[in-house]
């Protein structure tokens, strides 16, 4: 479900509990019981995942949907 | 009906009349099709139009030039002007247009042998239809032509020309035509010997009928056949109608044919010859308009006056539903289409469910029903379909979350609340003002409550709560059913006194739940009203009556008997009382798809320009949203500002939290002189500011206040959140429960900026190394 920005555009945010720059990892997503690896971005150090607007709306609306039709 | 079956599928299938015929096909004993042939000369599509005709006539140049038109008989145009003059404009197409007949070499040829005695329209026909399904036809007359009476017609209406090049289609499908043959009795065991069948063209009771098969030609009504196997006749009634005798061959033709293939030749044959259809066409409001005639009537319609004359075709369809419901219409289609959709979306076991949707997505509001002719119900199946989606566990868990939640607020501590009227140990009634009143216009809850304690006697009880209805809406059965068992309890220990409605739809939830119960307008229609005697006029006003009132008449007297009190003059709206329709909130249609809601607001708000007075505080708010001047009738009686409280905007959803929670505190300190345990949370404390552009998003996207306060105050108290350190914003969320948040803010010293707002329902199971 990732969808990659341009390789150039970085996004502003840090992790603000550990410090730790962002960056793509594999990420376990679930919706009404389906389980999924996606690359999203996360905090190198501790973890914590950034989902974005764009990604929340689009995308991700769009996979919780389809599942809920399913 | 929780499951839909078959059965029943196909008798709510059958009360939709759409994909009947129009009267003119139904009365067409051959069932041309005139409406798309209006069509197709309205678009000067004469090609089209001589192929409209070709699929049922056999031999439209002479057909054209001779038909005795029963179907003119029927057509719906004659309520409103005259009948369309269908059998002229079809000489007009066939005038202007040349056939091309069937090609030979297109029909997979079979090996049986057909012989047609007799070529008059009958025996044409049956010869024709015969050959064009491959059989081998041989067409026998004692005459040295075929074409019998057709010969007779006057020449200017069917010349020779045209019949001899209408009748060329028979050697093109390779009939054979033997001529000044006459069959006698001699002759037909030689013919059934060589023949696989044989249709003998005799007029009933004829000479040559008696002399060829004696007492055996007693037809069978229903399909031709002769006593005798493989004989079969055309002859049923003595008409001498052209258009039934191709009627009469083409059973005939149909009636062999089953015979050669083997099959019955009984079965399903009622649809043949003329009929009445079903569908239903609503001529009302219908501009009558005269026929076009022609400037010369030899030579028949110009090409102006048949375009003109086609036009006058209502192009017949029934489509009442469509008209009144713009959902049914948002659907592109008609109700048998879409319950085809919904049967076939509720059976499904494995892959996409695309009407999942489309069945969320009504308003449940009956309209469909009432302006239907046969009363389908399309909101039942709707209804029913999502109890079934909720009992099977597939109902999209996000489509009527929202509305659940809000309702599970409203029955929470936060706001529920049964008490008998201050002062008092018994109660003769318990008001129940809902909680979309309460949560739009407390205030009139405080003063409707008040005024029924003053002109009431003994005892006025209060119920604060939510009556179930989203619980009922979602297909959610038991929760609908526990909550009512808990409303149920409270009354029962306020001594089950009589119940006060002041939402429709809460008195359409308890109507057979709760006995004797009485809506607030029945009472206040009754009664003395605050401001009403210093009442001028209160001008002009179109009523909203609520959808989910539709079978309560004495409300909807109530209502209008109230504003004449208040000296309003009331204007009824073209959809109103029984009739009225939804304003998009009823069934959750507004959450299933607001787009669609918000079409059925602008819809409704346009069809009149007076300033409308809802009794329902979805209706109020949702009209005024949109900009509509719109009182509630509550602020007709107890409004100081009657100016503002017509274009007061809708309460949004974090306030209509809040306003519930608070009118509870309020009436519980300032009736009862309770001072409430305030055990609110932590994050509640948190001050946001919030701009009108964030405030349209969190609306837009269904996210509360509270919903922000708990993410930031889980972020600042645990430290997960993103920051930026260019502008100093953070970004944090939290999963309260099914849904996860998202917010943007600026920590300020008094409290948090929200800059933006989001939230997925998708689960992420964050790393396991934090
Ligand atoms: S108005 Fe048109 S569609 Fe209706 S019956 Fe007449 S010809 Fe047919
Ligand atoms: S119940 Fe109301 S919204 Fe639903 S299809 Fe019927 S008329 Fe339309
Ligand atoms: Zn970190």
């Amino acid at each position: 479900m990732s969808n990659t920005p341009k390789q150039t555009e970085k996004l502003p945010w840090k992790c603000g509990k550990c410090g730790g720059e962002l960056e793509r990892g594999l990420v376990k997503a679930s919706y009404l019981g389906n389980d999924f690896e996606v690359q999203e971005l996360k905090c190198l150090n501790c973890g914590l995942v950034l989902i974005t607007e764009e990604l929340a709306l689009g995308k991700m609306f769009e996979v919780e949907q389809s599942l809920e039709d399913k | 009906m929780l499951l839909m079956e078959q059965e029943e599928l196909k008798l709510l299938e059958d009360k939709c009349t759409q994909e009947n015929p129009p009267a003119c096909t139904a009365g067409c004993p051959i069932h041309v099709d005139a409406r798309k042939l209006m069509s197709d000369i309205q678009k000067k599509d004469l090609k089209s139009a001589l192929a409209t005709l070709q699929k049922k006539q056999p031999f439209p140049g002479i057909i054209g030039r001779i038909c005795d038109h029963p179907c003119e008989d029927v057509c719906k145009r004659r309520d409103v002007g005259s009948p369309i003059s269908i059998a002229a404009l079809e000489r007009f197409c066939v005038q202007n247009q040349s056939s091309n007949s069937p090609k030979a070499g297109m029909i997979p040829e079979k090996s049986q042998t057909v012989a047609v005695v007799g070529s008059g329209l009958r025996g044409l026909t049956v010869a024709y239809d015969l050959a064009k399904k491959g059989y081998k036809v041989t067409l026998f007359d004692k005459a040295d032509r075929i074409g019998g009476s057709l010969w007779d017609f006057p020449k200017n209406q069917l010349s020779p020309e045209v019949i001899v090049e209408e009748l060329s289609v028979l050697s093109r499908l390779k009939v054979q035509i033997e001529l000044n043959r006459e069959i006698t009795r001699l002759d037909l065991a030689d013919l059934q010997e060589k023949f696989a069948a044989l249709y003998l063209g005799l007029a009933k009771q004829s000479a040559d009928a008696v002399e060829l098969l004696g007492n055996n030609y007693d037809l069978d009504p229903v399909t031709g056949a002769t006593a005798i196997k493989g004989i079969f006749g055309g002859t049923l009634a003595d008409n001498d109608s052209p258009i039934r005798s191709v009627a009469d061959g083409r059973k005939a033709a149909i009636s062999i044919d089953r015979y050669l293939q083997g099959v019955s030749l009984t079965a399903s044959r009622e649809g043949e010859g003329s009929y009445e259809s079903k569908l239903f066409v609503n001529t009302q409001g219908i501009e009558p308009l005269p026929a076009v005639s022609m400037s010369n009537e030899q030579a028949g319609f110009t090409v102006e006056e048949a375009v003109q004359e086609a036009s006058r075709c209502l192009n017949c369809q029934c489509l009442e539903c469509i008209k009144a419901c713009k959902y049914i219409e948002s659907y592109g289609s008609y109700p048998k289409k879409y319950l085809r959709q919904i049967y076939n979306n509720n059976s499904i076991v494995m892959g996409m469910r695309h009407a999942n949707k489309m069945i969320n997505s009504c308003s449940l509001c009956g309209l469909c029903a009432e302006v239907c002719p046969q009363g389908l119900d399309l909101g039942e199946v709707c209804k029913a379909s999502r109890v079934t989606m909720i009992g099977k566990g597939k109902m999209p868990p996000s489509a009527h979350d929202f509305a659940l939640r809000d309702m599970a607020f409203s029955n929470s501590d936060k706001f529920a609340l049964a008490r008998h009227q201050p002062g008092c140990n018994s109660s003769s009634y318990v008001f129940f003002p809902g909680c979309q009143l309460s949560a739009s216009s407390p205030e009139h809850v405080e003063n409707v409550y008040k005024l029924l304690m003053e002109k009431l006697t003994g005892g006025v009880g209060l119920m604060l709560g939510c009556c179930g209805a989203p619980a009922d809406w979602a297909g959610e059965q038991d929760l609908f059913r526990r909550n009512w068992e808990v409303l149920a309890a409270e009354w029962e220990r306020l001594g089950k006194p009589q119940i006060i409605t002041a939402c429709s739809t809460c008195h359409s939830m308890f109507q057979t739940k709760f006995p004797n119960i009485v809506s607030l307008w029945e009472l206040m229609a009754d009664m003395e009203l605050p401001g009403q005697e210093d009442m001028l006029s209160g001008g002009r006003v179109a009523v909203q009556d609520a959808c989910t009132t539709r079978h309560e008449p004495s409300i909807h007297n109530a209502v209008r008997k109230i504003l004449q009190k208040l000296k309003y003059d009331i204007e009824e709206l073209p959809y109103s009382r029984e009739r009225t329709k939804c304003c998009g909130y009823g069934g959750l249609m507004s959450f299933a798809n607001r787009e669609l809601a918000q079409k059925i607001v602008e819809d409704r708000i346009s069809e009149s320009d007076v300033d409308y007075v809802a009794y329902c505080a979805m209706c109020r708010d949702r009209f005024a949203s949109k900009g509509k001047r719109t009182w509630h009738l509550l602020d007709l009686i107890f409004s100081d500002d009657l100016e503002q409280a017509a274009v007061k905007p809708s309460v949004g959803f974090s306030y209509r939290h809040e306003n519930r929670a608070k009118l509870k505190r309020k009436l519980l300190h300032t009736l009862w002189q309770e001072t409430p345990s305030d055990q609110e949370e932590a994050y509640m404390s948190i001050n946001l500011q919030i701009n009108d552009r964030v405030w349209g998003i969190m609306e837009d996207r269904h996210i509360l206040i509270e919903d922000i306060q708990q993410v930031i105050g889980y972020a600042e108290r645990t430290g997960r959140k993103f920051t930026n350190p260019d502008n100093g914003h953070s970004l944090a969320h939290y999963r309260p429960l099914r849904v996860t948040y998202w917010v943007e803010y600026e920590p300020q010293e008094q409290g948090f900026i929200v800059y933006n707002a989001y939230s997925h329902r998708m689960e992420i199971v964050e790393g396991a190394h934090e």
